[in-house]
């Protein structure tokens, strides 16, 4: 569990990076692009396949370990005082992480599958090479994912891609979507809060030299940055 | 003070237990937990019912026996102390009280609020000793131990046994009492020579014995009489780990 959580810390990472180009003003044209890479480039292609494998690996490893820990204890205590000895989040990952298996299977059915599946419309972005001006506007479907080209004649970079911003802002129109992402970003700040440390206790590294260190790293980074950077996206689509 | 107790009554391990609820007028705020169960006892005794089996032994807290799991805590309410060094004051004239064993299938009841705890003896059976015979204590400068790593041990070794560490921790995971017991070996030149056998039996013998695993929570040394740190378990698991990769297959 705590290899696997820590390689699915630095996937949240990188994916908040990604993303982060959501925030840029320009139609959507660098998130279409990035878009693209992240769905053809091979070296990412191949991460993903083992990405998926670890999320299923690390839900269903962890369901099983939550209920070979409960045969531990087959009868019940009448009154546990949990508060008084743990961290409420310690306790409660299963719940959290299950809570987060299923948003990360809905957020995969909106946006992954349909990217890869469904119809998304195409955009045509056209840059003036020369002072960067940029217009845009739908585009008719193309053979490839992305084309782009610069045409001599009109001093123009014109470049053509599947449209996911569009497909993103709409959806987070949606008050119910925004609502369920904010909640699920609070289950993965949560449990990343006792998650992440718990990993380097797991892996025996405990050091008075650098438990605070990983301790405000899990706390501030993964409990608290990256949640609210990932929630403020469909907070800005909504409220756009 | 008057204290209602509400004791889980057992009568054996292949029998399930319910709640007796018991009443107790002249309880003084003076007496042990235990001292409390004694007039108790006497008490039920003399109404002609059968008193209450309760683990006990040294009452000075050292031992390790006394294991009630109080109100929803082992050992109850204050920190750092077991059941006999916990006393009346520390609770309120008309409180209810609920008492109950410890809770683990490793740790089978066998009547009332006593416990089998022989788990953790088929554990330290399993490695958790020095096979040679150490000798005499040496000369203090013959083998230079760092005294923080001393220290270290000895905390390690404060360990009693007593299984508050189970009884709290929500996955019934013995990780802290191995710990300790790994550790207190692991960190000394003595013990080193057989650190990764000890280690990989110790914790077979835990798995085995029916234990969960550690998600940690840290209940387990907020609870604990003895204060064992965390980094102990931090230190079984590097212990194991290493092991696991490197010791010897026989």
């Amino acid at each position: 569990m705590a290899l696997t959580g820590l390689f699915l810390c630095t996937f949240l990472l990188v994916h908040l990076i990604g993303n982060l180009q959501l925030f840029k003003a320009d139609g959507g044209m660098a998130f279409n692009v990035y878009a693209v890479f992240m769905t053809t480039n091979p070296l990412i292609k191949f991460t993903s396949y083992g990405l998926y494998a670890i999320i299923i690996f690390h839900a269903f490893w962890g369901l099983y370990l939550v209920s070979e820990n409960k045969k531990a204890r087959p009868v019940a205590y009448a009154m546990v005082d949990g508060k008084a000895n743990s961290q409420w989040t310690s306790r409660w990952m299963g719940v959290l992480g299950t809570i987060i298996l299923a948003f990360i299977v809905m957020h995969m059915a909106g946006f992954w599958a349909k990217y890869k599946f469904g119809e998304v419309p195409y955009v045509q972005y056209e840059r003036n090479i020369v002072d960067g001006s940029m217009t845009y506007g739908p585009s008719a479907p193309i053979e490839s994912k992305k084309e782009q080209f610069v045409s001599a004649e009109t001093g123009m970079e014109y470049t053509i891609v599947k449209d996911l911003y569009t497909e993103v802002a709409v959806a987070f129109k949606e008050w119910w979507i925004v609502l369920l992402y904010v909640l699920a970003m609070a289950a993965v700040s949560f449990h990343l809060v006792h998650g992440f440390s718990s990993a380097f206790q797991t892996l025996g590294v405990h050091h008075s030299k650098y438990n605070g260190l990983i301790k405000f790293v899990g706390i501030w980074v993964f409990g608290i940055i990256v949640p609210i950077l990932f929630a403020a996206m469909p907070v800005y689509f909504f409220i756009q | 003070m008057k204290i209602t107790l509400k004791v889980w009554r057992q009568k054996n391990t292949n029998t399930s237990g319910q709640f007796e609820t018991y009443k107790l007028d002249h309880v003084s705020e003076d007496m042990s937990f235990l001292e409390m169960f004694d007039v108790l006892n006497e008490q039920l005794i003399n109404e002609g019912k059968e008193p209450v089996v309760f683990d006990h032994d040294c009452r000075e807290g050292i031992c390790g026996m006394c294991s009630m799991y109080i109100n929803g805590r082992p050992h109850g309410p204050k920190h750092g102390v077991t059941t006999c060094q916990l006393h009346m004051r520390s609770f309120k004239d008309g409180d209810i009280i609920v008492v109950e064993p410890w809770r683990a299938a490793a740790f089978p009841v066998l009547k009332d609020l006593s416990v089998d705890r022989s788990s953790f003896d088929r554990i330290m059976s399993a490695g958790g000793f020095v096979s040679v015979n150490a000798g005499n204590a040496q000369d203090a400068n013959n083998l230079p131990i760092g005294k923080e790593i001393a220290d270290e041990a000895f905390m390690s070794a404060a360990c009693i046994g007593c299984g508050a560490c189970v009884a709290a921790c929500k996955n019934a995971s013995a990780m802290l009492f191995v710990s300790a017991k790994v550790s207190q070996l692991a960190l000394l030149p003595q013990g080193q020579p057989e650190a990764k056998r000890r280690a990989i039996a110790m914790v077979n013998q835990m798995d085995a014995e029916g234990f969960g695993a550690c998600t940690n929570t840290g209940a387990c040394s907020a609870e604990c009489p003895k204060e064992i740190s965390l980094s102990n378990i931090a230190r079984l698991n590097r212990e194991y780990l290493s092991a696991s990769f490197t010791a010897q297959v026989d």
